[in-house]
C-alpha cells in the first residue's frame, strides 16, 4: 500500500487552489483544441508549453496534461454533431455517433462518448497507479515484428468484421495504403510517388484527408439532400445525461474489452488512433447487435471512445518510465520534461516522487474536472444542431478550412480538403466504405516500416512473426480475426439446411 | 503643468527607447521558427526550449513560434525557408539533414540558398550497447560482430541515409565488419529498441540515451569525437560523460558532430542577421541553456559570420565525401 500513501501525497500536491485553477483552464482549452479539427492535442500542448516554463514543473505538467485530457474529450464533439473528427482518434466515433445525431439522439451520443472516455481514463489511471513499473517493462518486449503484428491485428479486426462488398473494402483500403506510401521512404531514404512535385514531399496528411473526406464530403451530401440537418429535432433536455447513464451499464462487456485494448495499445505504445479502430472492430464482432453497427448504436460510440481515452492516458506511462512517447502529444510533453530539467526514465519514480505522484493525482482530478465540464455542455452542443443549415454549413466549411490550414500553415492543404471532400462524396454515392481507406492512411506508414524493419532484422524470414509466444499469438489472433467471417459463414451454411430439411 | 511634466517624462522615455539602438533592426511581428524535424526530437526540443527561455527572460519584444515542417526528411522546412526570400521574421534550426537530405534525395535545395546566422552547438554521437551484453570496449564489440559474420549484428538508427547510417558505414569501413542497419523514426524509439534487445547497438546522441544509461540498461562504448567530452560531473554512480573514451582511442578513425545551427531566408540585410546573432548569444547565456548543454553532453562551439559559413561549407564537403563512399548519393 506504498502506492496509496504516495498517491495521497500526490493529491496533497495537486489539490492547491492554483493547481485546481490550472486544471480547469487546461481542460477548457483542451476541449476547444479538440473541437477544432487540425489543431490537435500535440499542437495545442506545443503552443502552450513555453508558457509553463515560469511555473513549477508539477503545475506545468498538470495544466498541459489537462489540455491533453480536454482534447481527448473534445474530439468526439464535432465527430458526433457534424461527422468531422476533431482528432484522429475520434474517427471511429463518427461511425455510429453521427447517425445517432441524425436521428436526433446527439445528446445521448455525446453523453455516452464523454462518460465512456472517463471510464477508459479511470481504468488507465488505476493501472498507472498500481502497476506502473511492472507494465513499463512489458513495452520493452515490443520490437519491429511485435509492432507489425499489432498493426496487422488492427487491420484484421476491422476488415474481417466489415460489412458490405469485400472487394469495395479492399479497393478502399488499397487506395489508403497508396496514399500512405507517398513521401519519404523510411527504409531507403528515397522519395516515393511524388512525381517530382515538392508539394507531395510530406505525403498526405491524415487530418487533412479526414477533414475533407468526412467534413466537406458530408456537407456536399447534405446540400444534395435538401439543405438541412436531419438532427435538428435534437432533445436538449439536461435529463438526457441521466437517461443515457441508465443505459450504459448494459454495455459493460464492451467497456471492459475496450479498456483492455486501450490500455494495452497505450502502453506498448501503439497509440490512441489504432486503439479506437481496433476496439470498434472488436466490439462490432463480439456484440450481439454487431450487425446494426454503423446505424447509430450507442455501443458503437462507447467502444472507440473508451479505448481512445484509455490509450491516451496510458500513453503517458511509457513516456514517464522509459522516455518513449506513446503519442505525438506525449512526445511534446517529453520535450517539456527535459526542458524543466527532469529526466524521464526509470529513475523518475525514485528521484522525482512529488512530480510523478502529483501528475498521477492530477490524472484522477483532471478527468473528473473534464467530465463535469463536458457534461454540463451537452445540452448546449446538442442545441447547435437546431441552427438552420444555411447558417451552420458555411461555419463548418470555415472551421474545416482553418483546421486544414493550422495543420501545417499551408494553403495547399485547404485546397486538398476540397479534393478529399469530392472523393468522400463520390465514395458515399458509389457505396464504397471510407473507414478502410482512413485506417490504411493512418497506419499504413507505421505498419510498412515495422514490417520492413522486421524483415531486415530476420534477413527476410517470415517466421519471425512466430518467433516467440508474444508475436506468435498476436499474428495468429490477427489471422483468425481476418478469416472469422468465413468461419461463421461456413457455420451458418452448415446449420441452415437443418431447419429446412424438417 | 503636471500633465505637461508627465508628457515630457513619457517623451524622454520614448526617446530613450528609440534612441539607444537607433539603427538596429528589431522584429516587428511574431518570428516563425521552422523545425525541419518531428515533434519531440532534438531540434524540436532546442527550438521549443528557445521559445521558453525567450518568454521567461523577456529576451525579445515579439514572441517566437516554432513550427514543425518535417516532411520529406526535413525538405519541407528547408524548401519553405528557401521560398521565403527576404522574410526577416523566419528562422530555421538545422540538423545534418541540411546536407544529407538534398544529397540523398536530390530535392533542390542547398545551404547556399539560405543565410547562415549562427552555430548554436554541435551534437555528439556515442556507440551504445545493451548492458546485459559482455562487451566492455569497442574492440570487444567489433570483434564479436566480425566473428558472427556479415549482417548478423543489427545497428539501430534514425532515418535512412542520414547521419546514423553514415556513421555506421564509417564504422564498418574502419573495422572491416558489416552490420544490418535498421532505420527507425526517432532517436527515443531507437534507444528503447536497444534496451529491449531488438537491435545490437546504436549510435544515439547522448540526450536520447542518457536516461537508460543512468538506470543501468545501456553501456556507452565510445564517442565519435576528436577528444573526450569535457563534462566531469558524474552521470551514473561511477562515470561522467568525460570518462567515455573516444572511438579514435579504440582504433576507429571516425569523428562526427551534428550541426545545431540557425539559418534564415536569403536576401535579408546584415542588420537583421546581427539581431538574431545577438539574440542567440543572450539565449546561450541563460542558466537553463547551460544545463541543457550539460545534460545532453553537447559540444558548445559557437560560430557566426564567415567562420560559420566556412564551417558549413566544409561540413557539406565532408558529407558529400562520406555519402559518396557509402553509395548514398542520389542518382542524377
Amino acid at each position: 500500500m506504498e502506492e496509496l500513501n504516495a498517491l495521497f501525497h500526490g493529491f496533497s500536491i495537486a489539490l492547491t487552489p492554483f493547481n485546481l485553477g490550472l486544471m480547469f483552464v487546461g481542460i477548457i482549452l483542451g476541449v476547444i483544441i479538440g473541437v477544432l479539427p487540425g489543431l490537435g492535442g500535440a499542437n495545442g500542448v506545443a503552443i502552450l508549453l513555453p508558457l509553463t516554463f515560469t511555473m513549477p514543473p508539477t503545475s506545468a505538467i498538470i495544466m498541459l496534461s489537462c489540455i491533453y485530457w480536454g482534447a481527448l474529450f473534445g474530439g468526439a464533439i464535432t465527430s458526433i454533431l457534424f461527422n468531422i473528427p476533431g482528432e484522429p482518434w475520434s474517427v471511429a466515433t463518427t461511425f455510429d455517433g453521427y447517425p445517432m445525431a441524425q436521428q436526433g439522439r446527439a445528446g445521448e451520443a455525446l453523453t455516452g462518448a464523454f462518460t465512456s472516455s472517463f471510464v477508459g481514463a479511470l481504468v488507465a489511471v488505476l493501472i498507472f497507479t498500481f502497476l506502473a513499473p511492472l507494465i513499463a517493462n512489458f513495452a520493452l518486449q515490443f520490437g519491429p515484428p511485435e509492432f507489425f503484428s499489432v498493426y496487422l491485428l488492427t487491420f484484421c479486426s476491422f476488415v474481417g468484421t466489415g460489412k458490405g462488398n469485400p472487394f469495395k473494402i479492399i479497393a478502399s483500403m488499397m487506395l489508403g495504403f497508396a496514399m500512405a506510401a507517398v513521401g519519404i521512404d523510411i527504409v531507403t531514404g528515397q522519395l516515393r510517388l511524388t512525381f517530382g512535385f515538392t508539394e507531395l514531399l510530406s505525403g498526405f496528411n491524415f487530418l487533412v484527408a479526414v477533414i475533407g473526406l468526412f467534413g466537406i464530403g458530408e456537407i456536399l451530401l447534405s446540400m444534395e439532400e435538401g439543405l438541412s440537418f436531419s438532427g435538428h429535432g435534437a432533445k436538449i433536455n439536461p435529463r438526457i445525461v441521466l437517461e443515457t447513464w441508465a443505459r450504459l451499464p448494459r454495455y459493460w462487456a464492451t467497456s471492459i474489452r475496450s479498456c483492455i485494448i486501450g490500455c494495452w495499445m497505450g502502453i506498448i505504445p501503439g497509440g490512441a488512433t489504432p486503439a479506437s479502430f481496433m476496439s470498434y472492430g472488436v466490439a462490432r464482432q463480439m456484440s450481439r447487435e454487431g450487425n446494426k453497427f454503423g446505424t447509430g448504436q450507442l455501443e458503437g460510440v462507447v467502444a472507440p471512445e473508451t479505448a481512445a481515452h484509455a490509450a491516451g492516458t496510458s500513453a503517458l506511462l511509457p513516456m514517464i518510465t522509459l522516455g518513449i512517447p506513446g503519442s505525438p502529444t506525449a512526445a511534446v510533453l517529453l520535450g517539456g520534461l527535459m526542458i524543466w530539467g527532469l529526466q524521464p526514465g526509470p529513475l523518475l519514480f525514485v528521484e522525482q516522487k512529488d512530480f510523478v505522484w502529483g501528475l498521477i493525482a492530477s490524472m484522477y482530478l483532471g478527468n473528473i474536472a473534464g467530465l463535469i465540464v463536458v457534461l454540463t455542455m451537452v445540452p448546449f452542443f446538442a442545441a447547435i444542431l437546431r441552427v438552420p443549415f444555411s447558417i451552420i454549413a458555411p461555419v463548418i466549411v470555415v472551421i474545416c478550412a482553418i483546421g486544414a490550414y493550422t495543420v501545417k500553415n499551408n494553403m495547399l492543404d485547404v485546397w486538398m480538403i476540397v479534393v478529399f471532400g469530392i472523393v468522400g462524396y463520390a465514395f458515399k454515392k458509389l457505396d464504397y466504405p471510407l473507414a478502410p481507406m482512413v485506417l490504411a492512411l493512418v497506419l499504413g506508414d507505421a505498419a510498412e516500416s515495422s514490417f520492413r524493419q522486421a524483415m531486415l532484422i530476420s534477413q527476410g524470414n517470415l517466421t519471425v512473426f512466430w518467433s516467440n509466444w508474444l508475436v506468435g499469438s498476436l499474428t495468429t489472433l490477427a489471422l483468425a480475426l481476418l478469416f472469422w467471417p468465413l468461419v461463421t459463414a461456413l457455420r451458418d451454411r452448415l446449420r441452415a439446411p437443418a431447419p429446412a430439411a424438417r | 503643468m503636471r500633465i505637461q511634466r508627465i508628457f515630457t517624462c513619457n517623451a524622454v522615455l520614448l526617446a530613450m527607447a528609440f534612441a539607444g539602438p537607433a539603427a538596429a533592426w528589431e522584429p516587428s511581428k511574431t518570428v516563425e521558427f521552422v523545425i525541419p524535424a518531428g515533434q519531440g526530437g532534438g531540434a524540436d526540443q532546442m527550438a521549443r526550449f528557445t521559445q521558453g527561455v525567450v518568454a521567461k527572460h523577456n529576451l525579445m519584444a515579439q514572441s517566437i513560434v516554432p513550427i514543425n515542417k518535417s516532411g520529406g526528411a526535413g525538405a519541407e522546412g528547408f524548401l519553405d525557408v528557401k521560398a521565403s526570400k527576404g522574410d526577416e521574421h523566419k528562422i530555421i534550426i538545422t540538423l545534418s539533414n541540411l546536407f544529407t537530405t538534398p544529397l540523398a534525395t536530390g530535392v533542390p535545395f542547398n545551404w547556399k540558398d539560405l543565410t547562415p546566422v549562427a552555430m548554436l552547438a554541435l551534437d555528439n554521437f556515442v556507440l551504445w550497447v545493451n548492458s546485459e551484453t559482455p562487451y566492455k570496449s569497442p574492440k570487444d564489440y567489433l570483434d564479436a560482430a566480425k566473428k558472427a559474420g556479415p549482417g548478423k549484428f543489427n545497428m539501430g538508427g534514425t532515418g535512412a541515409k542520414q547521419e546514423d547510417q553514415i556513421i555506421t558505414v564509417a564504422i564498418e569501413k574502419a573495422a572491416g565488419v558489416k552490420f544490418t542497419y535498421v532505420p527507425f523514426k526517432g532517436g527515443g524509439a531507437v534507444a528503447t529498441q536497444l534496451v529491449g534487445n531488438h537491435v545490437n547497438s546504436t549510435v544515439n546522441n547522448p540526450i536520447e540515451a542518457v536516461a537508460h544509461w543512468r538506470s543501468g540498461k545501456l553501456r556507452p562504448l565510445c564517442v565519435f569525437e576528436k577528444q573526450r567530452m569535457p563534462y566531469k560531473n558524474k552521470v551514473t554512480e561511477t562515470m561522467a560523460w568525460g570518462d567515455i573514451p573516444t572511438c579514435r582511442e579504440a582504433g576507429i578513425p571516425m569523428d562526427y558532430l551534428m550541426l545545431r545551427g540557425i539559418f534564415m531566408p536569403a536576401g535579408v540585410s546584415q542588420d537583421v542577421v546581427n539581431f538574431y546573432i545577438e539574440f542567440f548569444k543572450k539565449v546561450r547565456g541563460t542558466a537553463e541553456w547551460k544545463k541543457l548543454m550539460e545534460d545532453g553532453a553537447f559540444n558548445q562551439s559557437f560560430m557566426t559570420g564567415k567562420e560559420y559559413a566556412d564551417w558549413v561549407a566544409n561540413a557539406e564537403n565532408v558529407h558529400r565525401e562520406l555519402m559518396r563512399e557509402a553509395g548514398f548519393l542520389a542518382k542524377k
